[in-house]
Order: structure tokens, then C-alpha cells, then sequence
């Protein structure tokens, strides 16, 4: 009895370490592209006289790269208006809560803690992560939070050597690396198109979004294009059931 | 330590996970609907396109569809290599490779 309950806790505990390589490995070239973008939160960060523990700082609680530079440029150019920073922050994450409907049914069979925690380390990145290995081989929480917690210390550790070299690195988005994040995300997208349905729902995505990032302020054409085209892709999947 | 800049950075985190675990605290008792359900299902892929197309179209962030934007050439055939191989590590080396050679 109590040797077959150790082997079987063995297998779980060798199961884990086997998702945890896995998020590390899938997570890997991620980070290459994430780390330009890190470096160079610090670095504006600086230029806009916050300390080296201030923004990391911010790196740490806030952990949204978009939203952070955003509120940095706001702060560099003298708004320091405390409403309409974190205002702007709300609507620049509001694409969050879309990503956490679509997780939410994988996210309520988590416990409470690690709910919180999913939760406050969900990023674009992690989740379309997160989300293609669901599509492979099913959901897992452990994976989740591996993915984002690794991203989480490289967006942390980029933030305080930006922060602390500031004037002595040359503009890390110019080296071309923040590249990588779009070219991993294709490889995510592309196996997904194995019917009519995404390959529309991606057209219209696409399009939507290239007009809403003409049009729009921000992020927002992120959100929208996500909404109108998943609505689409909705609209036509209940059409073919009806009909 | 700058106090407004700290009450800043704090406000800045509560409204942010908010948004993050908001899905969760609005349907935790209910479930998600299975509506919702149907159409949650197409938002990562909407997602992933959305986020893909403007990095290569509008690099810059301007609209760019010639031969001279590097990121559209090098995203088209890495949307090939992707869809022979199904491999990152191929697609971003031959992607980043051919990005840099044409931006230089």
C-alpha cells in the first residue's frame, strides 16, 4: 500500500518536472524578444527620473509591458495626473479580460490560490502560450504558471539592468530581437487554420486590426479586432448548427 | 522614493489585475455560459492575428506593404516555414535572419 502510493507520488512529482521543462523549453525564445522590450522599460524608465526601484518596482506589481510604457511616456512628458494614468492603464489591459474568459473554464477547475496567482501573471505572451499547448495536449496549470513566471523574471531582471545601465545601452528595440515575439506567435496561429472558420475569423482579425492600429489609440485594435472576429467566428458556427 | 509616482505604480497594478481576474470573479458562480462558450472559442486565434498582422504590416507604425518593409518579406515566409515545419526555433532563425540581412 505504501510503496504504491510513493511510486504513484513519484510519477506525479516526475509528471511536474516534465511540465516544467516543457514551459521552459516553449518559453525559451520568447524570452529573447521579451528581453529588449524589459531592458528597455528600465532605460525610459530612468530618462523618465524614476529610480532603479521604482520601476522595477513598477516591473514587478504592474507586470504589462504596454501599460508601463505607456504610463512612463505620460510621466516623461509631465502628466502625472494619478486618474487618468491608471484610467488609461485600466483600458490598455481591458484586452485581459477577454484572454481571462477564454481560460476561465480551464481556470476554475484551479484552486483559489493558484487562480490568484494565473491571474495576476497572465500576459499575451503566456497565454498564447498557454492556450496552443491546451489545443496539443490538453490544459495544464502548472504549465500556465511556469510559462508566466519564467516571463515574469526575465521581464523583472531585463527592467533592473535597463534600469541600472541605462546610459550605456544603445536603444534595445533597434536590434531588431522584439521580432521574435510575432514570429513565435505565427507559428502558434498557423497550425490553427485547419478550417474555413479560422481562416475567416484570422481575415477579419486581421483586418480589424490593421485598421483599428491606423485608427485607433493604443491598444485598442487588439481588443476590437479579438472581439469582432471571434463574434464572427461565433456567428458562424451557430449559423451551421441551426442550419 | 517619490510618493505620487509610487501611489501611481500601485493604482496602476489594481486596475491591472482587475482586468486579469475579472473573467473570473464575474463567472465564478455562474460558469461561462455556453454562448459565451461557442464564441470564446475563436478569440485565440482572433488574438494571435491581431497581434501578429500589425507587427508586420505597420513595423514602424505606419501602414508599409512594399519590398522594402523587411518585416512584411520576412513574415510571409516565416508564415511558410511555419506551416511546412511547425517549428519556432526554424521559423525565428529563418525569420530574424532573413528581417536582418534585408534590413541591412
Amino acid at each position: 500500500m505504501l510503496i504504491m502510493s510513493k511510486s504513484k507520488s513519484n510519477i506525479l512529482k516526475r509528471t511536474k518536472v516534465l511540465i516544467w521543462k516543457e514551459a521552459f523549453k516553449d518559453c525559451l525564445p520568447i524570452t529573447a524578444g521579451v528581453i529588449p522590450f524589459g531592458l528597455t522599460c528600465g532605460i525610459m524608465g530612468r530618462t523618465a527620473g524614476f529610480s532603479v526601484f521604482e520601476i522595477t518596482f513598477m516591473s514587478l506589481t504592474v507586470f504589462a509591458g504596454a501599460a508601463q510604457f505607456m504610463a512612463i511616456a505620460m510621466i516623461n512628458s509631465g502628466i502625472l495626473n494619478w486618474g487618468v494614468i491608471v484610467f488609461t492603464t485600466f483600458l490598455i489591459n481591458l484586452r485581459h479580460l477577454l484572454m481571462g474568459a477564454s481560460l476561465a473554464p480551464h481556470l476554475f477547475k484551479q484552486s483559489k490560490a493558484i487562480q490568484y496567482l494565473l491571474a495576476f501573471s497572465m500576459t499575451d505572451e503566456s497565454y498564447a502560450l498557454t492556450i496552443s499547448r491546451t489545443e496539443k495536449k490538453g490544459y495544464s496549470g502548472y504549465y500556465q504558471l511556469g510559462v508566466s513566471f519564467l516571463l515574469y523574471i526575465v521581464w523583472a531582471i531585463a527592467t533592473v539592468i535597463g534600469a541600472s545601465l541605462y546610459y550605456s545601452i544603445p536603444n534595445p528595440l533597434e536590434w531588431g530581437l522584439d521580432f521574435i515575439i510575432p514570429l513565435t506567435f505565427l507559428v502558434l496561429l498557423i497550425p490553427r487554420l485547419t478550417s474555413k472558420t479560422p481562416l475567416i475569423v484570422t481575415l477579419v482579425s486581421a483586418v480589424v486590426a490593421v485598421l483599428g492600429s491606423l485608427y485607433l489609440p493604443g491598444k485598442w485594435y487588439i481588443i476590437l479586432a479579438a472581439l469582432v472576429a471571434s463574434v464572427v467566428g461565433g456567428l458562424i458556427e451557430g449559423g451551421r448548427e441551426n442550419g | 522614493m517619490d510618493s505620487k509616482l509610487m501611489a501611481i505604480i500601485i493604482g496602476m497594478a489594481l486596475v491591472t489585475f482587475i482586468t486579469r481576474i475579472g473573467a473570473q470573479l464575474i463567472f465564478a458562480n455562474t460558469g461561462i455560459p455556453a454562448w459565451l462558450e461557442r464564441w470564446l472559442k475563436h478569440v485565440p486565434t482572433a488574438f494571435l492575428a491581431a497581434l501578429i498582422v500589425p507587427a508586420i504590416i505597420l513595423p514602424k507604425g505606419y501602414l508599409d506593404i512594399t519590398f522594402s518593409n523587411s518585416y512584411l518579406i520576412a513574415g510571409i515566409i516565416a508564415s511558410f516555414i511555419a506551416y511546412k515545419t511547425k517549428n519556432v526555433l526554424a521559423t525565428i532563425f529563418i525569420g530574424m535572419a532573413i528581417m536582418l540581412y534585408l534590413s541591412n
